[in-house]
């Protein structure tokens, strides 16, 4: 029999994501459904008698009226009408026990599709303890629907849930609504009548949840408690992060070593050091940064905070002309814009969505990292300011408000401008709040730490490679008088860019870096590298980065880098997002515009402000 | 005087008693206002209480409607009309 095609399907917060961990393990799959970039999660579920099922996850839906990119894709591929994706044989509809109503509703209007569906009942771990009580052999009777009561801690529902999989698609009956009037009203009201029927005891609210939302959604405490965590979150970040990246980088350090000792001097022994290890191994560096803070995102998403983080900076968010929900992909891209702009796909309204893509890439992203932490621990001295905070996490803390800020303000202009329109609804669900599975946030941290390796393995290693040839290239006249690389072609580029650049107070060193430094920021970090190691002798070379920049650069040329870094929008793939996600060359080419504008502008203003400081 | 939803005050109690979108200044915003409403879980006879106010100017608001917490804006509450319901 040929693999069985079965979707989850449910409203927002039912806990079909976690169910779909739960049945797919680690045997999922990312990517993207072609020409949108929503997100398609498909896994294989594999029966208790060895057959495999192929089950994706649809973007959760209230109804089949779609108004978002999100809900369109569940849509058409429930119905039968997405050009790529077929029509899967069954339907598991997740309904969360402690919500009854409202995920009933979806169940009748699915079942007007005339699809086999399985009701799976999702029991909150706490359900029964808050006193909740369905009679599910009424419920499936009511609905004429098999129900299976689904407790993500405990084996028995998967099982059964697995059970009912086990079966060839013909082997299902379709499901036939009763109902004459399909109306949102008429649903609802039948629904209503099931509930009441069902519900033997409806149960108080998660008293935890009320608990921790008087404190979390408190006026004073609230706002306090979501800058403080945001705060201990990022020097975390800064500080956690030390130890394993001192081990990444001397592990990178004994293998160049490991190299030089079996393969003799010349080209392939220079390629294989400078070109190869030491261009992957100056990002590989920032996987520990990357996971802690990927860590963080996910433990908030997956708690119920992000929903409340939205809340509390809704009325921030309307005063720029956007939603509360807008929060979210852009909190999103502090870890990276790419992710971020996808995640806007929940934002239903055109206009909205686009001035939030816009603004996104100035959320500072996981790979702006290596820039801030190489400057910041080469310039910033390691010192305690009021107190007990570092001054190295306070310049860190800053930049990243620079980026809020001027969001804030850029979205502001645009909504008063380009942008204008309509304003759109809040709306959204407070979901209960609830601990996190640690397997869940492990599977989706790999999911992240996959694609930045992977993205380590690709566009930075050819950067990485392609940098390396442009600087040995072509070789140095004899006696020449400055260093090899001034004469390759890397100088020539940096050359010319630093009349451009002269303003800001870049040399010629950092013009040079910024060229492959487009293709992903963190690979500026790289080209630093090799810019500075390759010129000078071994002992040069061998001194870090950081020392070596410290006596080449002024202060003022790493704060003004530093600010370039916060805006400049060097970074290919986020573009390439952008032209997808807009689907218009004129939007990406927008935002290429106005953030070089930016920091050009402000790294020049650094520049010129605290050279004029500093004398 | 009839009462909506955006002129309770926090720990109020009330009944959902019907849908008023014409309310809402703003006409394009209000077409598809009712529908998601009725989608989120806001239904007649259904009793409602305000649980939470944002932190700048009491909006947006948090709403326990039936065994869930909505979270809406005052300027979406108000096309909500409240009745005592008993």
């Amino acid at each position: 029999m040929t693999a069985l095609r079965a979707a989850l399907i449910g409203a927002p917060n039912s806990g079909k994501s976690s169910l779909f961990n739960t049945l797919t393990g680690s045997h999922q799959k990312v990517a993207n459904y072609p020409g949108v970039t929503v997100e398609r999660r498909s896994g294989i579920v594999t029966t208790e008698a060895g057959h495999d099922v192929m089950l994706i996850d649809l973007p959760g839906i209230y109804s089949l009226n779609d108004r978002s990119l999100d809900e369109k894709v569940s849509r058409e591929i429930i119905t039968g009408s997405h050009e790529s994706e077929a029509q899967p044989e069954v339907l598991i509809c997740v309904v969360n026990a402690s919500n009854i109503r409202v995920h009933l509703r979806l169940v009748l209007e699915l079942k007007t599709l005339g699809l086999p569906i399985i009701v799976a009942l999702n029991m909150h771990d706490l359900a029964t303890r808050d006193g909740i009580e369905i009679d599910t052999a009424r419920l499936s009777q009511e609905l004429d629907l098999p129900v299976i009561t689904t407790i993500a801690v405990r084996k028995s529902g998967i099982s059964r849930l697995k059970e009912f999989l086990d079966r060839d698609a013909s082997a299902y009956s379709k499901s036939t609504s009763h109902l004459s009037d399909t109306s949102t009203r008429a649903l609802q009201k039948e629904a209503g009548r099931i509930t009441k029927l069902v519900q033997i005891a409806e149960g108080g609210q998660h008293k935890m949840t009320r608990m921790l939302d008087k404190i979390v959604l408190h006026p004073v405490l609230g706002p306090i408690l979501f800058f403080a965590m945001l705060f201990f979150m990022f020097q975390a970040v800064f500080s956690w992060a030390e130890g394993p990246m001192d081990m990444v980088e001397s592990a990178f350090a004994a293998l160049g070593e490991l190299v030089a000792t079996y393969i003799p001097e010349g080209i392939f022994r220079s390629f294989i050091q400078d070109g190869l290890i030491a261009g992957v191994g100056s990002v590989l560096v920032f996987l520990p940064q990357i996971i802690i803070l990927f860590f963080f995102i996910l433990i908030l998403e997956a708690s119920g905070y992000m929903a409340r983080a939205a809340f509390l900076m809704d009325k921030l968010m309307a005063k720029v002309g956007l939603n509360g929900r807008a929060f979210i992909p852009l909190l999103s891209s502090f870890a990276c814009a790419i992710p971020g702009i996808m995640a806007t796909r929940t934002i239903a309204n055109h206009r909205d969505r686009i001035t939030t893509i816009m603004i996104a890439p100035l959320m500072t992203c996981s790979a702006r990292l290596p820039v801030y932490t190489l400057l910041i621990s080469a310039f910033i001295p390691n010192i305690t300011v009021m107190g007990f905070f570092g001054l190295q996490g306070v310049v860190f803390f800053s930049l990243y408000m620079a980026g809020i800020v001027s969001a804030i303000i850029v979205a502001a202009v645009m909504k008063a401008t380009i942008t204008k329109g309509t304003l759109q609804p809040f709306l959204m669900e407070l979901p209960k709040y609830q601990l996190p599975r640690m397997s869940h946030i492990l599977l989706g941290l790999w999911q992240r730490v996959r694609a930045f390796l992977r993205r380590a393995g690709t566009i930075i290693l050819y950067a990485a490679i392609a940098l390396w040839a442009l600087t040995l290239y072509p070789n140095a006249p004899k006696d020449a008088p400055e260093a090899d690389i001034y004469y390759s072609f890397a100088g020539m580029i940096g050359r010319a860019l630093q009349h451009i650049f002269a303003p800001l107070g870049f040399n010629w060193e950092i013009s040079i870096a910024l060229v492959p430094g487009m293709a992903a920021r963190e690979v500026a970090i790289s080209a630093l590298g090799t810019v500075y190691s390759l010129q000078g002798n071994e002992d040069q070379v061998a001194t870090s980065l950081a020392t070596v920049l410290q006596s080449a650069w002024p202060l003022s040329t790493a704060l003004a880098f530093l600010a370039w870094f916060v805006y400049a929008p060097q970074c290919l793939a986020t573009l390439a997002t952008t032209r997808r996600e807009t689907n218009s060359w004129g939007w990406t080419a927008f935002m290429t515009g106005y953030l070089f504008g930016l920091a050009y502008l402000i790294a020049f203003i650094v520049n010129v402000t605290s050279k004029a400081l500093m004398a | 005087m009839t009462k909506y939803l955006s002129d309770l005050k926090i720990g109020e109690t009330s009944t959902v008693l019907g849908f008023d979108t014409s309310r809402v200044d703003d006409q394009e915003f209000a077409t598809d206002l009712e529908d998601r409403l009725l989608e989120i879980g806001f239904e007649e006879g259904l009793d409602v209480e305000i649980l939470h106010q944002g932190p700048i100017g009491g909006d947006p608001i948090a709403v326990k409607i039936g065994t869930m917490t909505v979270a809406l804006r005052k300027m979406e509450a108000a096309a909500i009309i409240l009745g005592d319901g008993q």
